[in-house]
This record gives structure tokens, sequence and C-alpha cells, in this order.
């Protein structure tokens, strides 16, 4: 049996699918293997977004706490989707509670370590900016349809 | 696609009565009708009927199942006018007018040996149960098949029984989704269009069919050509103000069609043209 690296790894996960490969290999430097017992935290909402993950295998709910009820849940992300933006702009805060729903295996990556990366390399930033804008901007379509509200009267 | 089965008088009701009443949800509900004498016509998986609650008036309302020795029809009903109010009102042993079946059907036969991937949202998921049915009558004539289901909230899941039984089959993919949910809920919370991606099927050989409200229908479309299925591969079920439901009327003109009777169920690559047109 052999062990995938790693970069291997990376490059068969569909955020990474159109990453030049030499890009890929950035990544890995940055990252690790990682996992999560149901109940347990990606992020906090406010806390500081030092990770984004890319989730392997799993379930992990993005919530949005209020105050005395339970937590709103805003979507939920699957295996082959990513959990965390926030890493990529100033004030570099996580917007949302990043909740793991089931055992969770993910890559963790660095964002220092990644945004020193893409700021040494402006093409590999812009590829990175591109790649998490494209999955920002379904979301952000995907909200537009929930708010819509389309199976209410 | 199968064309529309007639009645003999389009225009003369049948009597009906109420043979058994189900509340789907809290302003959903399913009756079970039987024809008062005779047997009731044969129907194609996305006909409609038209009901009349006497003295009130007319609605279209899909057909959602026969019943269960096959001599009447089930209809799922959500109460939004005074018409779908009063036949969701109604208890056992109530009459009602019927004309129907009408309008084209899911293309159930056209999809065999290919993949089927069957999209709902909220109450759209009854027109499509017949569709269902009939895919898992002969299950063993088509290949990958995903059902892939949206609603408001865990407790607006229509169906939620049927659901768990077709769970169950071990040679179906049921994905259910809900737009709002607290962390009671274990499932997913998202659009439904959201979900294609995640069920395995050939998109160069797969069929789709897809019903609920038009913008979830349009946002599944997109999601469907991305994931690289042809247009002339999805069909909708339409919804318009249906009256005569034989194409006379025009008050359910789409276009160049009438819902009524060139549709409900429609090609995409039909009517993508004049999809999102908001004069339409």
């Amino acid at each position: 049996m052999t062990i995938e690296t790693i970069g291997q790894i990376l490059a068969k996960h569909p955020f990474f699918a159109e990453f030049q490969p030499e890009h890929v290999e950035l990544v890995a430097g940055c990252a690790r293997n990682v996992r999560f017992n149901p109940g347990e935290y990606l992020t906090r909402e406010g806390g500081p977004a030092d990770r984004f993950f890319l989730i392997r295998h799993g379930m992990v709910s993005l919530e949005v706490a209020t105050p005395g009820r339970a937590p709103i849940v805003v979507t939920t992300l699957r295996e082959g989707e990513i959990v965390g933006a926030s890493w990529l702009a100033p004030p570099y805060r996580s917007m949302f509670d990043a909740r793991a729903v089931e055992l969770t295996r993910a890559i963790s990556i660095d964002a220092e370590c990644l945004r020193k990366k893409c700021e040494k390399d402006h093409y590999f930033g812009y590829e990175m900016m591109q790649s998490v804008l494209r999955v920002l901007v379904k979301r952000l379509q995907a909200t537009r349809m929930q708010i819509l509200d389309v199976y209410g009267e | 696609m199968p064309a529309p089965v007639q009645s003999s008088d389009p225009f003369v009701p049948e009597i009906y009565r109420v043979g058994a009443v189900r509340r789907e949800l809290a302003d959903v509900v399913t009756i079970e009708i039987e024809p008062e004498s005779g047997g009731r016509p044969d129907f194609l998986p996305g006909q409609f009927n038209m009901l009349y609650a006497f003295g009130i008036g007319e609605a279209a309302i899909s057909i959602s199942d026969e019943t269960k020795h096959g001599g009447g029809f089930v209809h799922t009903i959500r109460e939004v006018g005074a018409v779908s109010r009063a036949l969701a009102a109604m208890e056992v042993g109530a009459s009602l007018g019927l004309r129907g079946p009408f309008g084209t059907a899911w293309p159930v036969a056209e999809a065999e040996g290919s993949d089927v991937v069957v999209v709902a949202g909220g109450l759209g998921l009854a027109p499509l149960r017949p569709a269902i049915e009939a895919l898992l009558a002969r299950r063993e004539r088509y290949g990958q098949l995903a059902i892939l289901v949206g609603c408001r909230t865990p407790e607006a899941i229509l169906y939620r029984h049927e659901l768990e039984q077709w769970r169950q089959r071990l040679d179906i993919d049921i994905e259910v989704t809900v737009d709002h949910a607290s962390t009671d809920w274990h499932g997913n919370v998202g659009v439904v269009p959201s979900l294609i991606r995640r069920v395995a099927f050939d998109p160069d050989d797969t069929l789709a069919y897809v019903c609920g409200p038009e913008v979830m229908m349009r946002f599944t479309a997109s999601a469907l050509h991305e994931a690289g299925v042809a247009t002339d591969k999805v069909y909708l079920s339409m919804e318009r103000n249906m009256k005569c439901a034989v194409g006379l009327c025009g008050h359910c003109q789409f276009g160049p069609s009438f819902v009524c009777k060139d549709g409900p169920v429609m090609r995409f690559e039909r009517i993508s043209p004049i999809f999102a047109m908001r004069e339409i």
C-alpha cells in the first residue's frame, strides 16, 4: 500500500483541479492532514482566520450563533468543498462557526504561510484568489436563492 | 415525450368521492378520490386533473399517485386560494368534479438505458412521485438514479415516509436539503441545485426531471448545464393559471405554447429562450 503525499491529495481535490502542479506543491508546503470529531469546531465566528480547510470526508456546517436560540445553520459543506475564505482579506477573522457534523477529515492550510506565498508569487496569488472567488460567487448565488424563500407561499 | 392522454369529453366533469384524507404539512393535504361510477381514466406520470369544488371553482392539480388498488387518483394540494382551500378541507365521502387527465408526461420510457436525475423543490415532489414510482418499478432498465429534494425547513419535507422508504433501497441516491435549519437537523442545508455535483451520473447519457418553483428550476437547469447535461435532456414541469385545460382559453399561454396542452412537462431546450423573460 502506498501512502499519498499531501501534494497528491491536494492535486485530486476539486478546488485545486485546475492549478498548475508547481502551485499545488507550493500549497502543500503549508498543508497538513487534520480530523474533527462530530461537534468539534474548525473555526469560530470572530476568531482568527488563520487556516482554511479542504474537506476530504465528512460534513461541516457553517453556523451563526443567535442569542437565546439554537445556532442557525447557513449551509453544510461536504467532501470536495472548502471551509473558510476570510483568511484572504483583512482583518482575517472568521465570519461563521464551522462545526463538524460527523467525523470529518480535511487538509488544513496555514493561512499566513499561504498569504506569504501569494504575495511572493502574484501569478500564484491571482490563481488562488480566482479559485476562492469562484466558490464564493456560487455560495452567494445559493444564499440569494435561500433568501428568496422560493418554497414559501 | 409520450402523447397526452385525452379524456372523452374534456369539458364535462366526472363525479368523484373522497376516500381518504391525509394532512402532509401545515398547509398541504393529500386526498384520495375514486369515481362515483365506472373506472378512472389512465394517466401518465406528470399529468394533471382539473378538480372542481362545487360552487367555488376549478383548479389544476397534478396527479401524485393512483389509489392503492388503482381505482382512483391521489392529489396533494397546497392551500393557497379559495379553490385549493375548499379541496383541502374536504372530508371523506365529500364529492367533487374531475376533468382530465390532461397534459404531457415525464419521459419515463425514453429514459430507459440512461441515468436519471430527479430534482424536486417543495411541493414539486408531488408531480414527480408517479415518475419516481415508474422508474423504481422497472429499476433494472435504467442506469444511475438520483433523487434530489429541496424544501424550506426539515418540518416542510413532503412525503417524508416515502423518502425514507426509497432511501432504504441500495440502488438509488437520495439527497434531501433544506434552506433553513437549526443545529437539530443533521442533514444538508443549502439549495437543491448544489446537490447535483454530489451524485453520480454520466452527463452525456442522463435525463433530468425538474419540478418546483420557477426560480429553483432556473438555478437547477443552470447547475445541470454546468454539470454537462445537455438542455435537450432536461425536462421541467411548468405551472401557469389553467382554466380550460385543453388549449382554448389562453389563460396558461407561455410564449408560443399553452402549458395545459404543450406542458406541463416541457423540454428545457424548447423553452429556455423565454424561460427567464420577465414579460412571459
